[in-house]
Parts: C-alpha cells; structure tokens; sequence
C-alpha cells in the first residue's frame, strides 16, 4: 500500500531526490494549467482577447512541460527500474501529463473560442452555462491534482463521481443553447462558438476524471478506468478491505 | 484471418487466462521448517505450492531462508551435521523427506545447479554423458543422442559441436555455466532448483542464461534463487518474499512487483529495506 511520501525513504537518496523532483515537476504542470483554464475561461468571460491571445502563447509552456516530464520519468526507468509503488508513481506520472496537456489543449482552445466571441455581439445567453460548467470543471481540476499530492483515494472518487454530473449539466446546456439558436438564428455564430468552448469544458472533467482514475491506481494498484460510476466506489471500498 | 484484424475472442480468452489461473503443483511445502544445530530455527512453517512447468522465484535478503529453503527441495541440507527438518515436501504427492525415499535417487529427479559453475574437469562430452555413465548407460550411438540433444537444450551446442573433445574448464563462464545446465538435464530431472545461477556472469552471458531458463520451463519446474530483484521479475511466474525465515508473501510476479500485499515486500523490493 502506497503511504504518504514513503518514497521519502529509499536507501538511494538519488533515487529519493529523481521521484521528488519529477512528482514537484508534474503539481508545477498541474498548477499551470488550471490557471490557464482559469483564464481562459475568464477571457471568455470579460471578451478580452488580450488575455486569450496569452493563454493560447503560454501553452507552449505546458507542452515544454510535458516534454521534460516524460523524458525524466523514461530517465528513471531506465536507471533505477522501479518496482511497485515507485513503478506505479512514475506510470501514473507519465499517464497524467498526457491529460494534463490535452487539458492545455482545451484552455486554449477556449480562448480561441473567447478571441472569435469576443468579435461577436453579446451572446442571449450570456454564457450562464460556462460560467456554471466552467466553475464545476475548475472545481474537479483541483480537486484530482489534490487527490494526485495528497494521495487521497476519497478525493479522487468523488471528482471521478462529479463527471458524471458536469457531463448530465453539459447534455442540459446543450439544449437551452439550441433553443437560443432556433429562436433567433442570427445568433447561430455566436452560440456556436459557445458551444465549442462548453466542449472544451466538458472535455477537461473528463481528463480531469481520467486523473482522478490514475491516482486510485497510483494509491491502490486498483485500475478503475472501465469501472461503471455506479460500480467505482463498492469496487474501492473492496480494495481497501483486501490489503 | 489477416493479421492486422484483431481477434476479439482471442483478446477475451487472453483476458480471462490473465486473472487467476490455476496450476498444477509440482512441490508442495506443509509446515516446512529447518532447524540447524537442532536448535537455531532457519525457517518458519513454510507453506508453499511450486506450480509445474513454471518458473518460481525465492527473493529477499541474505540470510532470509532462500537458499536454505532451496536446498531443502532436493535434500542438500541432509549433509550437514545437526540438520533437522520438520514438516512435509511433498514432490508430485510424495514427501520426499519420508525416509523410504533415497536421496540419490531423487537427486535425479531433482538437478540444482550453484552460483559458480562446476564443470568436472573432463571433456564437454563427458560432462554431459557423466550422469548417464553413472547409471550404467555406456552405449555410445545413446550417449551421443543424449549429449547432443541436452546441449542443445542448453542452447550450447552451436558453440562447442567442434570441441565436444577439449577440457570444459577452457570454456567461458557463461558457456560453463550452460554446460553444467545441459549436465543436469540430461538425466531428465523433473525439477531444476537454480542457486543464483548468473550471479558470477557477465550481462551477456546473464541474458543468455536468462533465456535458457525460459526455454527451459515448458519442460521442467524451475525454481530460482535470486539477489537480483530485476532478475526476479524477468525471469519467474511466481516469485516469494522471504524475510527472516518465513514466507512474507507468495504471488504471481506480475502482481508481487507492481502491487505487493504486503509493506515488508514493498519496503524490501522498491529499495526501502535496510
């Protein structure tokens, strides 16, 4: 069983110092990109272009990140062939930062979506379903990369569990912006573009509950990724009985 | 079928085998325990079913039992003085600690081979013949049949097929080491008990050995000794976690490195142990 921080106490404090940094280096990634869909959901906001044009330039950042990341975590594999807890540190390691860029990916895609809306009349909606779905996903952001330092199970389950309701929120807003667009089909530009951006939104719970199923992995050794919603918590509830 | 089309049935049947299979048992350990001097206890209750045709792995640190343990399975530890054993090993059912059963003849069943490779000072050939001339076998058309098929076994015979005449201990290491390996199973042993084998071997001659092993054990029950975890996880099925003279921990290798049950085999095999 994974206990906190217990990597602290290799004999090889080289070791020790490699799986320290590398764990830093992917909250470091994590930090960055929850500002940027942070942002990019407040540029989308505010109709500031400014910002969006910065969002889109700073994910280069996040991809340097995922670069580096997996170059020191193939680094330690080669060198120090982890086992166990420390193999599945820097599996999930590795795994997470494909998630975490793609969320990158996602944040700049909305603050394309934010430059295009903000050349556009204000929307009928006023973006009340972004401003909702955008705070949830934000919400299960933190909370995964604070399952992934904390080790927390628990906190893992429940942003695994909260997908499932932004995805039921995502299908609600889906409709009401259709609604918009038959009412008044001038508005059809600008409530599409609304609707890529909610995708974008949607899109990061998902990565962010694919985070959340890697730290369940990471704590349990237990691979939840196919585990139905309904399943997810009996199935780790068990697993911690096991060990 | 073409071959890029993937095979769901095959996919599922595979998904299937890969959760807990069940094998057939070779060696079987009931309340296995070494005592030495009559009084120090080397191991503890050891309960242990070896599967057939697989390869098993004994890891943890020096002086934990493994070798003793290994040693148990063919009787070497019957040579020292004051050497008791307590419990049952039963090999395919019967226990070969019964005193019905003679020792040398179940040596031949079960071959073991030591960390530093013990050719006799003989030719390759007579290396690999020794066992069966020691049975009586002396027919020259048999020995040759049984010399040449066992050093290819070993994966040897390519290299020395033209100097089966010249003295083994000119031989590399590695190529030594395969010969005692081919000496071994020429008596066709059911179980192959391995001492660190490689230990005193170059990579190289290591990976070959490793090879071996795997080619080996669709024939025999092969069981390791290892200080080299990595070897541990290359080589073996099942792999146990000893620790003080008792069994911590008994598992297939897949699960026992990337999720131990228990912490000692986690302290032990991400390097925590000390």
């Amino acid at each position: 069983m994974f206990q906190q921080d217990s990597y602290r106490q290799h004999i090889s404090a080289q070791f020790n110092a490699e799986l320290e940094a590398v764990k830093n280096h992917l909250l470091e990634m994590g930090g960055l990109v929850e500002q940027q869909v942070a942002r990019a959901v407040e540029s989308l906001l505010s109709r500031d272009s400014g910002l969006a044009e910065e969002i889109i330039v700073n994910d280069e950042l996040v991809n340097q990140l995922e670069v580096s990341i997996d170059e020191e975590c193939s680094r330690i594999l080669a060198r120090r062939q982890p086992a166990a807890s420390d193999l599945r540190l820097v599996f999930t390691i590795a795994k997470v930062t494909t998630d975490l860029e793609r969320i990158g990916d996602e944040a700049s895609k909305i603050a394309r979506q934010a430059v295009r809306l903000s050349e556009e009349d204000a929307s009928p909606s006023n973006f009340v379903e972004i401003r909702h779905i955008g705070g949830h996903v934000a919400n299960m952001l933190r909370k995964s990369l604070d399952a992934f330092a904390r080790l927390d199970v628990d906190m893992a389950v429940e942003t695994i569990v909260a997908d499932r309701s932004v995805d039921a929120e995502y299908s609600t807003a889906m409709r009401s912006l259709i609604t918009f667009m038959m009412e008044d089909p001038r508005t059809i530009g600008a409530v599409i573009n609304e609707m890529w951006a909610l995708r974008s939104l949607e899109r990061v719970g998902d990565h962010a509950s694919n985070i959340s199923e890697h730290v369940v992995y990471l704590v349990r050794g237990l691979d939840v990724r196919h585990v139905e919603p309904d399943e997810l918590v009996a199935h780790v509830e068990e697993s911690e009985r096991n060990s | 079928m073409a071959e890029h089309v993937i095979d769901i049935q095959a996919l599922r049947r595979s998904a299937v085998k890969s959760g807990q299979e069940v094998l057939p048992t070779s060696l079987a350990m009931r309340n296995l325990s070494l005592f030495y001097n009559n009084d120090t206890q080397a191991l503890y209750d050891i309960n242990l079913d070896i599967p057939r045709q697989r390869v098993t792995a004994f890891i943890g640190p020096s002086g934990c039992g493994k070798s003793s343990l290994l040693r148990c399975i063919n009787r070497m530890n019957d040579l020292i003085d004051g050497c008791r054993v307590t419990g049952e090993l039963l090999l395919e059912g019967e226990n070969i600690y019964d005193p019905r059963v003679d020792a040398a003849s179940l040596r031949r069943r079960v071959g073991m081979v030591f960390q530093k490779p013990n050719p006799f000072p003989k030719t390759v050939y007579e290396n690999v013949a020794y066992g069966l001339r020691i049975q009586g076998l002396n027919k020259k058309r048999v020995l040759d049949e049984v010399v040449e098929k066992s050093l290819r076994a070993a994966a040897l015979w390519d290299e020395v097929k033209d100097r089966l005449h010249e003295n083994a201990l000119g031989m590399s290491g590695g190529q030594q080491q395969r010969l005692v390996i081919a000496r071994t199973i020429a008596v066709e042993p059911d179980v192959l008990l391995l001492d660190e084998p490689a230990s005193a071997l170059d990579p190289i001659s290591t990976l070959k050995i490793e090879e071996l092993i795997y080619e080996l054990k669709s024939r025999y029950t092969i069981v390791i000794v290892t200080h080299n975890m990595q070897q541990a996880a290359r080589v073996s099925d099942m792999t146990a976690f000893m620790y003080m003279g008792k069994l911590v921990e008994f598992d297939q290798t897949d699960s026992l490195f990337t999720n131990p049950a228990k912490k000692q085999t986690e302290d032990y095999i991400t390097g925590r142990y000390g």
